[in-house]
């Protein structure tokens, strides 16, 4: 049992179809080859060329035309073979997507996703390895969610075709294949997610650790290896950017006193200052453009270490994974 | 009155894979008073406006519209508020054209709650969805694929309506709008994409912008046709045509040769780039409002009285517009936070001091 990533992506996107024949998809590749990361497979078989449409790859041309069906009503999917080619179309997710209902005082609302992989892949260099989850959270207009399991990538793109506004879905290459166990309910096709709710998917009373999409995997395993140590972090799954769940961040630090973040931390300096014994430790990709270089790729990226030395930082313990510096 | 004129539009027009449509026409004097009195009071809510922004009564950007007037009355009459147009910021003309109201776009220069985007949208964020106007936008050049976006939506919904997409000689060069073009021919969307020359984008000549600025002939394989924008029957039997080839074949580019008055807008006096003669040369000679003052004479349909007390009537419109419009007030501060999302799911939005003002968003 335990399904993957890309499966239940696919079944998602499959039983809204089904459900609504407003929703279509469009992207590159996304029909005759299946999908560049077969997330739509056999879907153009089942939905027929009106429903998956393979476009040129000219992402401005695309993205536009998707936000002006989503303008007529229309529910489209489009989807960026990476979040990298967004830059193309940056210009439509932003001002022509985001910005249109507060413009119009609510005439035009763009019921759109705009999906695909995010994030730092491997090995493929700077122009295809950069997450944008921050980029994108700071766009009023936007909503950002950010699966990390079987049931997120299920629950949340589910959540994400029904909402009535764009929505950015920042998925991840390398969680394509793992799988995750999963549950009856999750499987249902009634199954969805409320945007705008973290999960706690460890609790734990020393110290807080926030993390999204792929970091997520990465905070259970410091988990783990502090629970060796003594330490019981809690790991908060944030699944939505924007709305970011501050409610649940804060009730989590102001139990735990710590928090360490793999991103956003601002909320909890401003409405938790009083309850932090130790200041906020934040852990997020290194500040430069994506190296080639195994090596160097994998000093730019969070590793499983870097959280755990923050979290003992946070707790005042001494790491033995300290480095040098 | 049902008596039907016949005559021919002032130029041929000039096709590129296509045949074009016939230059004879038939109106009827109807149709001509009308057009007098839709472009006079396009005409005169411009000039209004470029005052209102003079006495900083609108803040911002202001493109006006004046000299083009022809282009949007003439595409209203070839075609119904089931098809959709969407434009670039120089808005105001195109947005009366689809039924808005005075008040509502001297409210929205205004930045007043009677205004057609409740004054959150201002000069260039016009919307009339009901009507099929999809905006009113800043961005040059973003309405193109938009606008075959909508068109995809029409025939996806299998609605037999068509869009005109907007665009200015200046977006015209754009990559975005070839991308959005190859995707509509092969789709065959029923996409009209209408180029409103007035030869300079801003202060740019479209020969200083164009490698090629024959506009209609720039889709390649997409049928264009050039159109004497200043001739609103011309203009309106290019739609005519241009509607009925997208519902059967898919896009095509309408290219209006016009000319804006104004400059480029409020902050343009519009005479650097352009000499004073070129402009008094189009006034005099290719006016749009001029030459159905014309046809009017000609075919003995009102006296030169007639046309000034409509012109009067048109004035008093404008100023009490204006004058309602001065009266509403400002949106509430809590506005500030509406429409961000049709769902906002609880969540909180912060102002500047997130300690001072907090909402919860619905």
């Amino acid at each position: 049992f335990g399904e993957r990533v890309r499966d239940a992506l696919n079944s998602a996107l499959d039983e809204e179809m089904s459900a609504d024949p407003k929703v279509f998809l469009m992207g590159e590749e996304v029909g005759e080859y299946q999908g560049a990361y077969k997330i739509t497979k056999g879907l153009l078989d089942k939905y027929g060329p009106d429903r998956v449409r393979d476009t040129p790859i000219t992402e401005a041309g695309f993205t536009g035309i998707g936000v002006g069906a989503a303008y007529y009503g229309l529910k489209p999917v489009i989807e960026f073979m990476t979040f990298n080619f967004s830059m193309q179309a940056i210009d439509h997710i932003i001002n022509s997507a985001a910005k249109s209902n507060y413009m119009s005082a609510g005439q035009i609302n763009v019921p759109i996703v705009f999906r695909g992989p995010n994030g730092a892949a491997a090995g493929v260099g700077a122009q295809h390895s950069q997450c944008y989850a921050a980029w994108y959270a700071t766009c009023p207009g936007l909503k950002v969610l950010t699966p990390y399991s079987s049931e997120d990538a299920r629950g949340l793109l589910k959540a994400a075709i029904r909402d009535p506004d764009p929505v950015v879905f920042l998925e991840n290459e390398i969680l394509y294949g793992e799988s995750f166990p999963i549950s009856a309910e999750v499987l249902d096709s009634s199954f969805c997610l409320p945007i705008g709710k973290a999960k706690i998917e460890r609790e734990g009373k020393d110290v807080t650790i926030t993390a999204f999409s792929k970091m997520v995997g990465y905070s259970l395993q410091a988990a783990e290896i502090l629970a060796k140590e003594g330490i019981r972090a809690e790991v908060i799954n944030l699944r939505s950017i924007r709305p970011l769940d501050r409610k649940t961040i804060n009730d989590s630090v102001r139990k735990t006193n710590r928090l360490v973040t793999v991103e956003e931390g601002a909320s909890v300096v401003e409405d938790s200052f009083g309850y932090l014994d130790a200041p906020v430790e934040r852990i997020a990709g290194a500040d430069v453009p994506m190296p080639y270089a195994a090596n160097l790729e994998r000093l730019a990226v969070p590793q499983v270490e870097d959280i755990v030395r923050a979290a003992k930082r946070a707790c005042y313990r001494a790491s033995s994974l300290a480095a040098s510096a | 009155d049902s008596t039907t004129l016949t005559f021919e539009t002032s130029l041929p027009f000039t096709s590129h894979n296509c045949e074009p449509p016939s230059r004879t026409l038939e109106t009827t004097p109807k149709e001509l008073m009308t057009f007098f009195r839709d472009m006079a009071l396009m005409r005169r809510m411009e000039i209004a406006a470029d005052s209102l922004y003079k006495a900083k009564l609108i803040r911002g950007f202001c493109h006006l519209y004046d000299g083009q007037e022809a282009v949007a009355i003439g595409m209203e009459a070839a075609i119904t508020k089931k098809d959709c147009i969407i434009t670039a910021y120089r808005d105001h003309c195109t947005f009366l054209g689809r039924g808005g109201t005075l008040l509502q776009v001297f409210a929205e220069l205004m930045g007043r709650q009677a205004g057609c985007s409740k004054g959150k949208g201002g000069s260039m964020h016009f919307y009339k969805k009901d009507a099929g106007f999809y905006g009113g936008h800043g961005i040059v050049g973003a309405q193109i694929p938009l606008g075959c976006g909508l068109a995809f939506g029409q025939k996806y919904s299998k609605d037999e309506t068509v869009t005109f997409a907007l665009y200015g000689d200046g977006a015209a060069n754009q990559g975005q709008l070839f991308e959005a073009l190859n995707i509509s021919a092969l789709w065959d969307l029923p996409a009209i994409l209408v180029c409103e020359n007035n030869h300079y984008g801003m202060g740019t000549a479209e020969w200083r912008a164009a490698k090629s600025p024959a506009y209609y002939k720039r889709g390649d394989y997409v049928p264009g046709l050039k159109v004497d924008g200043m001739d609103v029957f011309a203009v309106k039997q290019a739609c005519k045509f241009a509607k009925e080839h997208a519902l059967k074949n898919g896009p095509i580019i309408l290219e209006m040769d016009t000319y804006r008055y104004h400059g480029h807008s409020m902050s343009d006096p519009g005479s650097t780039y352009r000499t004073r003669d070129e402009i008094s040369g189009v006034r005099q000679e290719r006016d749009p409002i001029d030459r159905i003052r014309k046809l009017i004479f000609a075919h003995d349909l009102a006296t030169e009285k007639d046309l000034k007390d409509i012109e009067k009537e048109v004035r008093k419109e404008v100023d009490e517009a204006i004058a309602q419009a001065k009266e509403s007030p400002m949106p509430e501060p809590s506005e500030l936070f509406t429409n961000i999302y049709v769902k906002g799911y609880g969540t909180e939005s912060f102002g500047p001091d997130r300690k001072e003002i907090r909402t919860v968003l619905p």
